[in-house]
């Protein structure tokens, strides 16, 4: 497998004010052809903003800084011309939330045919049969129908399998699939995910799957980055993050997940404190003051990701101790 | 879809008559509640020739008779005669005056609509640079200089030192006379226009449809006018149409300063004169005007927004 995305030493900073916010520091990971990778971390912990970045969709107050190459070719920052023929073509996004994501004064086949004739370059016939065919492979009922259907008439898990068929309607070669979840319940989260999944095998699409729910990445992905404070913590094999864990946070989230043998009447073991503050630059290691293994070092180095591109990397002091 | 707005129409319109008929009431006795009467400029009046006025105006009658008797006739379309302009009855002054004024009134806006729509547009697609803050700055100077200052700046700037235009007059409705007055009219509307403008579409511009349509890789022309601009025209619609039955009906301060037979004059006037009938019947059309344009910003209302569509049904 080859990279298809590479990203290098990747910053955003957001100006807020008189202040600067950190959302994304250093970071740096490839996303390989056909793989499902999940990027995990809680809100704040810059997953999102560090794929907006990649594709130019920060908000106006946002810079990025670093590197972020699309099969080789540098795409941070790159002019407008440039990444509108790779936005929606080679590389797509599908968003949180279906109903603020999609244009309510438009019918959903117009928002799809949009897509189709731009990059495929499709006639108005042919679009409007790609959007068809779209619809029904997210396994819309009644497709036909909703091609004339405005997103406020549907239902939540109907508009995000909107949002999805928008995402694949021109194959691209990656999916970044932002919190496509969050807003459903579960059976219907269990029915996209697994719709996602067939989508990359039958297409061969790289997907990005973003989240704050660790079971949720574990049930998915093939590959799992761990966000904290907008740094890399902990990247590996689902199957090696899951059976041994090396960072304290990641140790920390899984001891954290509800199971069906926890004792009811205990409390759920949560991490103690707060992400620590944006705003604020942290000298040694983020987690520190959250951390139960904390030792002198960790206060005053940053400790670096160890054996980065390896199988199963983390960045913490425990390791060379 | 057709249907249920014709239905949504002819209901509004059913509506619209019961609350014309309380807009003639309460101006009727308003009116009559203000001190002073038609005939009161008329130096020394004998007596008994008032009293002979006001026998052959019926406003000897009761009050109340006097309300019945109006109302009858309004309702045969009937405005009554002018108690000041003797030879016109009130139906044929409006007939005169609405339709200079309309005609300057939708000109103007028509106008402000273009220009302010564009100067919007652009300051929230410039959004904090220079050509943002130029327009802002100056749209704020629109709305706050009033026209009877820009007005005669107007006809002093093109009429007396360029002689590019006539200073003043009607000359039927010629586009030269048209010119000053429609600029003047519009000035004001073209600045609240833009201001509206922009403020929605940097309202729509922050929505997270916007940045989905920019994720498929349409260009930002493409975006703005697909997805941004049928949104972003909302708050306009809802000023359109109080403002524009406003503008319609004639602006004493423009038609005094350049001369123009409109209705605005005779409105006012007619209420300094307590000229009865003309009063009541300009009151009339102006509120059956605002019924209807405020009818039309709902319909375009749902033009623009299918949610809104729905709730007509």
């Amino acid at each position: 497998m080859s990279a298809l995305l590479e990203v290098r030493d990747l910053s955003v900073r957001f100006n807020v004010g008189d202040a600067e916010l950190n959302a994304v520091r250093s970071l740096s990971f490839d996303v390989s052809e056909g793989e499902c990778l999940g990027v995990v971390g809680e809100s704040g912990a810059g997953k999102s903003q560090a794929f907006l970045a990649a594709l130019g969709l920060l908000a106006d107050n946002a810079r990025a800084r670093g590197s972020v190459r699309y099969r080789g070719r540098e795409i941070l920052n790159a002019p407008r011309r440039e990444l509108d023929a790779l936005r929606g073509r080679r590389m797509a996004m599908v968003f949180q939330d279906p109903l603020s994501g999609l244009t309510p004064t438009a019918r959903i086949g117009h928002q799809l045919e949009e897509s189709a004739r731009r990059h495929l370059g499709m006639n108005a016939r042919q679009a409007r049969g790609k959007a068809l065919e779209m619809l029904e492979t997210v396994r819309l009922p009644d497709p036909r129908r909703c091609l004339a259907l405005y997103p406020f008439e549907l239902s939540g898990g109907m508009r995000q399998r909107v949002m999805i068929a928008l995402g694949m309607i021109c194959e691209p070669d990656l999916l970044i699939a932002d919190e496509p979840t969050t807003a459903l319940d579960v059976t219907i989260q269990a029915q996209i995910l697994r719709l996602l999944g067939e989508l990359q095998r039958d297409a061969n699409t790289s997907i990005v799957l973003i989240t704050h729910d660790l079971s949720v990445a574990a049930a998915f992905s093939d590959r799992i980055m761990i966000l904290y404070n907008g740094r890399l913590v902990e990247s590996g094999t689902t199957h090696e993050v899951f059976r041994s864990p090396k960072h304290p946070y990641t140790a920390g989230l899984l001891a954290s997940l509800p199971s069906l043998t926890i004792d009811p009447a205990s409390d759920l073991p949560t991490i103690p404190g707060q992400p620590p503050d944006a705003m604020k630059s942290v000298q040694g290691c983020a987690f520190a003051e959250r951390c139960k293994h904390a030792m002198d070092r960790c206060w005053s180095e940053r400790p670096v990701l160890a054996a980065p591109g390896a199988q199963h990397a983390a960045a913490c002091h425990l390791l060379s101790a | 879809m057709l249907a249920p707005m014709l239905a949504f129409t002819l209901r509004r319109l059913a509506v619209a008559i019961p609350t014309l008929l309380a807009i003639a009431t309460a101006s009727f006795f308003l009116m009559r509640a203000a001190p002073g009467g038609p005939f009161d400029t008329e130096a020394d009046l004998d007596p008994e020739v008032l009293e002979s006025l006001y026998r052959a105006y019926g406003l000897d009658q009761p009050l109340l008779e006097q309300y019945r008797i109006y109302l009858a006739n309004v309702l045969k379309g009937d405005f009554g005669p002018s108690l000041v302009y003797e030879d016109f009855n009130v139906t044929e002054l409006i007939a005169i005056g609405l339709p200079v004024s309309a005609r300057l009134g939708v000109t103007a806006m028509l106008l402000a609509l273009l220009f302010g729509g564009t100067c919007g547009i652009v300051a929230a697609l410039r959004h904090n640079r220079l050509f943002d803050h130029a327009t802002m700055t100056m749209a704020m100077t629109g709305i706050a200089i009033p026209s009877f200052v820009t007005a005669p700046i107007l006809a002093l700037f093109f009429g007396l030192y360029l002689k590019l235009l006539p200073v003043a007059g009607w000359n039927g409705g010629a586009a030269a006379n048209m010119v000053l007055p429609v600029i003047a009219l519009a000035l004001p509307q073209l600045a609240i226009i833009a201001r509206l403008m922009r403020g929605g579409m940097l309202e729509v511009l922050r929505a997270n449809f916007v940045r989905t349509a920019r994720a498929k890789g349409l260009p930002e022309r493409q975006v703005v006018i697909n997805h941004v601009l049928q949104s972003a025209a909302v708050p306009l619609v809802g000023y359109l149409g109080p403002a524009l039955a406003g503008i319609m009906t004639g602006s004493l301060v423009i038609e005094l300063i350049f001369d123009l037979p409109g209705i605005g004059r005779y409105f006012i006037q007619g209420a300094l004169n307590r000229d009865y009938p003309l009063v009541m019947g300009i009151v009339i059309v102006y509120g059956a005007l605002i019924i209807l344009l405020n009818l039309l910003s709902d319909l375009a209302y749902a033009a623009l927004d299918p949610r809104v569509r729905r709730t007509y049904r």
